[in-house]
Formats: C-alpha cells, structure tokens, sequence
C-alpha cells in the first residue's frame, strides 16, 4: 500500500475549517476499466479505483461537480464526474481527446496508475430539485454530469424524490451518443421519459428522434410550471437555440440550470483563471441558473 | 500594545541576535533598485529607501514554486505519484517592510485562507513570518495608500512597526510574534510619551500623500453597469495597453498563478507560477474558445477585479493598497487611479464617468 | 517642443476634420513624469490632450498592426522605420497611413535619470533649446544634459529623421554620422569577451527578468498571434523563472527580430527591471548590416534578408 503524506479527513471537517489537508494533493487512482465511447474514438469513459482504502469515502460526491485529472509531468484537467453517487467502489470520466493532457490520457492503459483531485463545485441544487419534474437536456459530449444525474434520480432509493424525469439528448450521428446501452436500456422504462435524438442517420432502424436538440426540446419538453426544473448542458450554440425555446415553453430563468466550463487550473477558487465577474466557475459553479448568470459577465 | 525605543546603533546588534532563530529578510540595494533579499549573516538591511521595485508578494508566495514532486521512473514504488516535497519552515521576520506591502497580506489572505480551503504554501509562509515594518515618513508622490486600504502608518497587519525618529526608533510592538522577535533582539527599552510622537508623525506623514482615489461608491455600481462602460472607460484606457504582465508582477494584491508540471529525466515537478490576467492564454479554453479573446476585455478584468469583483465578493474594500508601483512602472501609464475614479463615478444614464483623472 | 506639439495637433485636427482619416495615434502626457500615454483621437475635441516631447519613446507602430480604419499616426524616426516594417509585412496598408513624420532628437532614459536621483521625480522639464533637462522631487532638483540622459539607443541613431512620411512637422534635424557615434561598441565589447566572460555577461544581463513580456509586448515586430513561449500545444518553453526557460525567451525573441529591429528601444523602455535587451538585437543588426549591408525599415519594397533567399546564394544550405 502506498503510504499517503496527509491526514485525511471529511468533507464536513473541511468546510469547518479545522484543515491543514493540501487540497492540491490528488488521490493516487489505478485506471480500472477504459470504454471506447462514440465511433470516432475521441470519447473515452476511464473508470477509476481509488489507491488507498478511504480515499473513496473521502471522495464523496454529488452529481454535477467534477474533479481534476492529474497525470503526473503533464498536469490536470477538469473533467465532470460521470459515474453517479449511487455507484460505489469507482468514479469514472468520460474525456474528450483535445489538449496535452487529455491526448496522453487516451493513450494510457488499464492498470496505469494517475490521480484524482476533488470533487469540487457546487453540484446540480438537488435539495430543491425534490418532489419537483426534472428536464434534462443534453447535447453531444456534455452529457457526462446527466449521466451521473440520471443514474442518481433512477436509483431505488431516490427514484421517489422527483415527479416526472425527461432527458432530451442529442448528437450528430447514432456513433457519437455517449453511453448508448444505457440510453437504450433507460428509453425501455417507464418511470423516465427518453427523447434521444440525432442530427440525422441514414440507419433505416433507427427508431429514435431525428432532429437538433432544440426542436425536440420544444416538441417533447413539458411546458414550464412552478414545479418543473430544466438541466442544460451542451455546446455553446445548442444552449443558444434552447433558451428561446424554454422560455416560450414558460421556464423561469430560475427554473433553467446550466454548468458552465472555463480554463481552470487549480480547481478550489484560488489561482484566480475562471471567474465570470465576482463567481469563480470552479468554486461557486460550475452550475449556475440562468437567473444568476443573467447578472454576471458572460466570460464563458 | 506598548512602544520601546530602540537607537540605530543598536540596530545591528540586535539583527545579529536574531540571526540564530530568524532568517532575516530585508530591501538590499542592488543595481539601482531596492529589492527583498535574504540578508547574510551581519549584513544590514539598507532602510533608508523609499520602496523596493516589486512588492513584497515573493517573500510569502514566490513567482515560481514547487508543489510537488514525483518520480516517472516505472521501476519506483512511487512512479507517478505526487509527494509535498520538504519546505523551509524556519521562522523568519521581514525588517522594514512597508505598511502597503503588510496590507497586502491581509488582502490576499482572503483569497488563500477560505472557509471551505486553505492554500498550505502561502499559510505555512504566513505564519513563520514576523513582520518587522518600517512606516514611511517620507511617502513617494505616486503613493495614494491613505485612500486605498493602507497608509503610511498602517500597523493593522505589522508584528512590529518601526518609526523612524531622528537617532532611533521608535517601534510599537502589535502583536505576540512581535514580542518575541522583541526580546530575542534584546530590544526592550521603554519609550514614554511615544504614542503621541508616533501620532504626529503620522499625521505628518499622511499629509504628505498627493494623490487619492475615491472609492465611496463602487460597492453602490451595479456590476453588469461598470463592466458595460464599454465607450466610457474600456475602450480609451485599454487603447495603450500592451497587455505585458508589468502591473501584474509589480502588484503585491496580484494573486493568480498558473499550475505546471516539468520534468527532468526521470523525475518532475508539479509547480505554480505567477500568471497574469493580461495574457490571452489566461482565459484561453482548449476548444480555443477565448472568453476575454480582447485586450480590452483582458483590462477591464485586471480593474474589475480589483475594484468591483473583489469589493463585492468580500466587502472589505478594493484589492489595492495605493503602493502606487503599477503607476510607476506601467510603460504606457495605465494609471489605477484613474480608472478607479472614472469607475467610482460612472453614471450608467448618462455612459459617463463625472471624474477623469 | 510646444511648437512641436502644436504643429501635431493642427495637422491632427485637419486630417479628422477633412475626413482623410478615422483617427489619428499620438502621445498625451502622462499622469507620471516620462510616462507618456499612446492615445488616439477621433474627433477634432480629442487633439488638444495630443503632446510631444523627450517622453514619446514608445514605438506607436506597435498600435496600427491590423487595423482596419485610415489612420494619421505621428511618427518618429524609428516609428516610421517601424511603420516601413509593417507595410512590407502586411500589417498594414501605406494606403490607410498618413504619417505625421517627426524628425527626432532622441528620447529620454527614464531607467537612467531614476537611477541618478535621490527620490521619486515629480516633475521633469526640457530647455526649449534642447539642451538640458531638469527633474525634480521632494528634496532635489537636478539638471543634466540631454545628451548624457538619451536612450542608448537615441544616442546611436543615423535615422532621427522619418524615412516615409506624408507630411513632416518641423525641418530635418541634422543626421549623425558613422564618425560622430560608434553604434557597434558595446556589441564589441562583448565579442572580444571570452567564453566564460560572455555567459557572465548574459547570465548577468538577463538576471532580474520577472517574464512580464513587456519588451515583447512593446515591440511592433512581436505581433504573431502566439508567441512561442505560449503555444501549449506543444509547449516549446517551461513557464517559471528558471534562467533556462528566461534565456530561451530572450535569445529566440531576438532572433525572431533579426533583421527587422529598428532598435527603437521600446523593448528597454517598457521593461520594468531596466534590462538591456537591445545587447541582443544590436548585435543581429550589426551582423545584418555586416553581412548583407541592410538595415530594416528604410523601404517599403524589399523583404527582409532573413525572410528571403535568392537561388545564386553562395551558401551550401540553401541548396
């Protein structure tokens, strides 16, 4: 077993204070499991196991936030968490090949060993999300968090917390769906409306939507009541052609939540790289409702 | 708290004392300019200087700094994982660091030291250090500290503050680690009647200041406002910038950094660097998206943050101690002072600021 | 100099009010002394904050890089060098110029007259004559003659007066001759030096650099979209203060410059450690003009001679 340099301690003790932990010092993980996700191989799900016995209570999280990556002499990256808290004895990621440290990642090997620092931010609100409907709307590789949000709504023990549960989630091609055998085992329940759509297939069995995310969102999406939330996550130019939607549907901005992404380095709210006005998107975020965001700059 | 008196020729006997529990830091003159230096052994710190060129930042948070290392060595038990890495913990105390530079410790706690986390480096720094300062009786024109968070007095974040008063010192002893380094200095004659001294001289002192900021009513701004005032603050302060790290790297309320990792053969280092929200690369995403892609939105971040993010975020007032060394040293005079009371009176009805200077 | 200063803002006002420019680039005096500020104005009422004095060192050539509009921009002898540069690049069009030619007596060394007094100056005044200049602050007062407080590089310039320009504000200043001023003294000294002498010397030379990139940022030849110190992908060059990573910055800088350095001094001016990065990129200059007899920006029609190669080069390489 490999000796750890720092008392650990709680989550709770932390945030009394009472710490000297350096929250800079990631947990040793071993790359248990790799799944190739989307049929142009730039998505990889990592399944990791935690090094140490502990580590893992320690890592204790909610759906929404995310982590830092750390490959040792290449640095971190912060990536969504996609396994959900209902899932015990792992924590998997799901990582879009696109910078130094995400390339070398897709290349390392099942039983390699690297780190995990976290989880940080605020997750999605899931004390006010209770007795409430729940929209989720996803579009391509920001689906990770949905996953993990998904999973812990349909759990046994948390199924009867939400009303309704729509996902509206889309992507160019069937190749390109994250997480496809859920999505299919998921769309054969009947406690979860499934709307799973693509840009277009030439797949003549294809039995699902064909169409972009928002038009679904306004064909599928129930209308917005005081007691319906929507979760949106995807690229820029879907959340552009959503919002329009989801107020004409009725939302409240208040009733639209979003995570947002920004260039982070240490993830805790300190080395000052992802503020949007006075929030740090790592520390305060990344999950914002469009009521909040409407006041702050949009540095994002 | 109490005053001793303590005569310059004593100074460098007492120094000499604290050799063997202190690491002694000090401004030492070298090519023209003062800076921080670990002083050697029976060297004396040179105070009779107005303010080294760059802040005192370094001393608790180096522009370069190892978090961590690591070996990349397969064979090793430990290949890839990262270990803290031994850190000098000896105390050490600052002589004759100034009031704005103190100051700014207290300002950029509230970044390292939160609620929910605690930056080891800087705190571990923080508390073996002593602050010995050395109030300015003699203040530069560009200095505006009174009307910032400081003033050329200001002992609120000082162990001990020396006052300069003819053949000796006058120091006022604020704190417990003050006392220590005190009596570790054999420095422990009384001084009566000094407190009414020191006031005069800091009333002296502080009307020597020349210039001020107004900063009344930038918590009353409306965020989104000040960040709109495109045409009447942005656009025309941020024309002569260069976006060079020169404010930046100058300023001691500058916290950011940047966090990388290198390597030499086998083994590495994971380290932290000072950044600067000047560069593009700063707010740059891997996507190549750029949410500051503009000098202009790059400068309004530096003064937003300063003066409106940080005040809103904390309500301890603006992140700035008037130090005045950005106003020194900026190449094409992109003066804070300025931007701070364009900011201070913008009327968002109008889209102009009622002060320009 | 006020005849200077008025002779900018009359042109200025005629150029905006004529319409034959968008805006026109100049100095306004700073709110510190030798702290001139870069400023456009874009309307006859802006003009009056225009200035010109020993202050003016920044290379305005650095801010018309890419712009799209009809600029009137004031320029000394090595801005319009600068500007000479630029056109041949691309970074801008002679069209969209009107360059307000300024012939120059050298700037002030604000590294150098900091260094010479007691405290902080307060105020700093010029003779009318171009003689001396006074600085004064709290407890001193001091004169010293222009000429010992120049930029180094002022000092050694053969091209004070500008070499393009639509209009010129007063007559040519008389140029310095080869037999007046050794330019290349330093950059001798330096290559007489040792092995050992020399990393000394730029061990030393480079020793206080915080990497601010002021020198970098105040050049108008360093204007690629990514400089090499921050591409990531990959990265070329560690970020910390290690001398390595320092050196590297430097030394490749100056070579990206070779050639197309006017030695303007911003790079010296800007840096807040007073470094003297013009050791470098006067030595590629003289090895230009050694090697090839040129020296950048003095036309606007031939590229520069490391940014070229012509088939009868009698080098192996090339081949």
């Amino acid at each position: 077993m490999i000796p750890r340099h720092v008392a650990v301690q709680s989550r709770r003790d932390r945030i009394k204070g009472v710490i000297v932990h350096n929250p800079y010092l990631p947990y040793p993980v071993r790359i248990d499991e790799i799944t190739v996700e989307t049929e142009d191989k730039s998505l990889k799900t990592f399944k990791f196991v935690f090094l140490n016995p502990g580590d893992e209570d320690n890592f204790a999280y909610r759906a929404g936030q995310f982590a830092e990556l750390s490959i040792a002499g290449l640095g971190e990256i912060p990536i969504g968490i996609a396994s959900s808290p209902t899932e015990k004895g792992f924590v998997k990621f799901t990582v879009f090949k696109t910078g130094k440290v995400t390339s070398y990642l897709h290349a390392m090997k099942e039983g390699d060993v690297m780190g995990v620092r976290g989880p940080m931010g605020n997750s999605y609100p899931w004390d006010l999300l209770e007795g409430k409907n729940v929209v989720i709307i996803g579009g391509g590789f920001a689906f990770t968090t949905l996953r993990s949000s998904i999973v812990h709504m349909l759990h046994p023990d948390n199924r009867s917390k939400f009303k309704d549960i729509h996902v509206i989630y889309g992507a160019r091609s069937p190749g390109m769906l994250l997480y496809k055998d859920e999505l299919m085992a998921w769309a054969e329940r009947d406690d979860i409306h499934m709307h799973i759509t693509v840009d277009g297939t030439d797949d003549p069995d294809w039995k699902y939507h064909k169409g972009f995310v928002p038009a679904i969102t306004e064909q599928e999406a129930p209308p917005g009541t005081a007691d319906t939330y929507a979760i949106v996550c995807g690229p820029p130019i879907m959340i552009k052609f959503t919002q329009p939607v989801l107020d004409k549907l009725g939302y409240g901005h208040d009733q639209i939540i979003m995570s947002l992404e920004n260039r982070m380095k240490c993830g805790i709210g300190i080395c000052g790289h992802c503020n949007i006005g006075k929030e740090l998107v790592c520390k305060d975020g990344p999950v914002f409702t469009l009521e909040e965001l409407n006041k702050t700059p949009k540095e994002y | 708290m109490k005053v001793i008196q303590i005569d310059k020729s004593e100074l460098e006997a007492g120094l000499g004392k604290l050799e063997k529990a202190f690491r002694l830091i000090g401004p030492v003159k070298e090519k023209g300019y003062h800076l921080f230096k670990t002083l050697d052994s029976g060297q004396k710190p040179d105070l009779d200087y107005m303010n080294t060129r760059l802040s005192a930042r370094s001393i608790l948070y180096p522009q370069s700094e190892v978090m961590f290392e690591f070996s990349l060595d397969k064979a090793d038990e430990q290949y890839a994982i990262l270990r803290e890495p031994e850190k000098d913990s000896q105390p050490r105390a600052v002589i004759g660091i100034r009031p704005c530079d103190a100051d700014a410790y207290a300002v950029v706690r509230r970044n390292f030291d939160t609620p929910e986390y605690k930056d080891p480096y800087w705190l571990k720094n923080f508390e073996a250090t002593t602050l010995v300062g050395l109030a300015c009786s003699t203040p530069c024109p560009t200095c505006f500290c009174t009307s910032a968070v400081s003033g050329p007095f200001s002992d609120k974040n000082l162990d001990i503050m020396l006052v300069d008063n003819g053949d000796h010192y006058l120091a006022r002893i604020a704190t417990e680690k003050g006392e220590k380094l005190a009596a570790d200095a054999g420095w422990q004659r009384p001084a009566e009647g000094a407190e009414n001294r020191i006031e005069d001289l800091k009333l002296a002192a502080e009307a020597k200041i020349q210039s001020e900021i107004s900063t009344d009513n930038l918590a009353n701004q409306s965020l989104n406002d000040l960040y709109e005032a495109e045409a009447a603050i942005w656009e025309p302060e941020a024309f002569a910038c260069i976006n060079c790290g020169t404010c930046t790297h100058a300023c001691p309320t500058c916290w950011c950094f940047d966090v990388q990792d290198e390597t030499y053969g086998k083994s590495g280092f994971r380290m932290r660097n000072w950044d600067s929200c000047m560069y593009p690369l700063f707010s740059l995403h891997a996507s190549g998206h750029n949410p500051r892609g503009t000098k202009t939105a790059r400068v309004r971040q530096r003064f937003m943050h300063k003066l409106k993010y940080y005040v809103d975020k904390f309500e301890q007032g603006i992140q700035c101690t008037g130090c005045g060394r950005c106003v020194r040293l900026c190449p094409v005079n992109i003066d804070i002072r300025r931007i701070c009371n364009k900011m201070n009176s913008y009327d968002p009805e109008t889209c102009s600021c009622a002060v320009t200077s | 100099m006020t005849s200077y200063t008025d002779k900018i803002r009359e042109i200025s006002k005629r150029l905006l009010k004529e319409g034959k420019v968008d805006m026109v680039i100049g100095f306004a005096k700073g709110s510190v002394p030798m702290m001139h500020q870069p400023m456009f104005a874009g309307n006859a009422g802006d003009v009056d904050r225009f200035a010109w004095d020993g202050n003016c060192g920044i290379n305005l050539a650095n801010y018309v890089t890419d712009r799209k509009e009809k600029i009137g921009i004031v320029a000394k002898g090595c801005d319009a060098r600068n500007l000479a540069v630029h056109i041949v690049e691309n970074k801008i069009s002679r069209d969209q110029l009107y360059i307000i030619g300024v012939p120059c007596t050298g700037m002030i060394d604000r590294h150098k007259i900091t260094a010479r007094v007691p405290g902080e100056i307060e105020a700093l005044v010029e003779d009318e004559a171009g003689k001396t200049v006074t600085v004064s602050g709290a407890g001193f007062s001091e004169t010293f003659d222009r000429a010992d407080v120049l930029q180094e590089n002022c000092a050694l310039c053969m091209h004070r007066n500008p070499v393009i320009y639509d209009e010129l504000i007063a007559d040519e200043v008389p140029e310095q001759s080869e037999k007046e001023v050794d330019r290349y003294a330093a950059v001798r000294k330096v290559e007489e030096m040792s092995p050992d002498e020399k990393w000394a010397y730029f061990e030393d030379l480079l020793s206080d650099c915080i990497r601010c990139y002021a020198c970098r940022n105040a050049c108008p030849l360093c204007y690629c979209p990514t400089c090499f110190v921050d591409e990531s992908k990959p990265q070329w060059v560690g970020k910390s203060v290690d001398p390595t990573d320092i050196r590297i910055f430097h030394f490749l800088r100056a070579y990206h410059c070779a050639g197309r350095c006017t030695d303007c001094g911003a790079c010296v001016r800007s840096c807040p450690m007073g470094i003297n990065v013009r050791a470098l990129t006067k030595k590629l200059e003289k090895d230009c003009l050694e090697n090839f007899g040129w020296e950048a920006g003095l036309t606007t029609d031939q590229r520069p001679p490391l940014d070229t190669f012509k088939p009868d080069d009698p080098e192996q390489f090339i081949k």
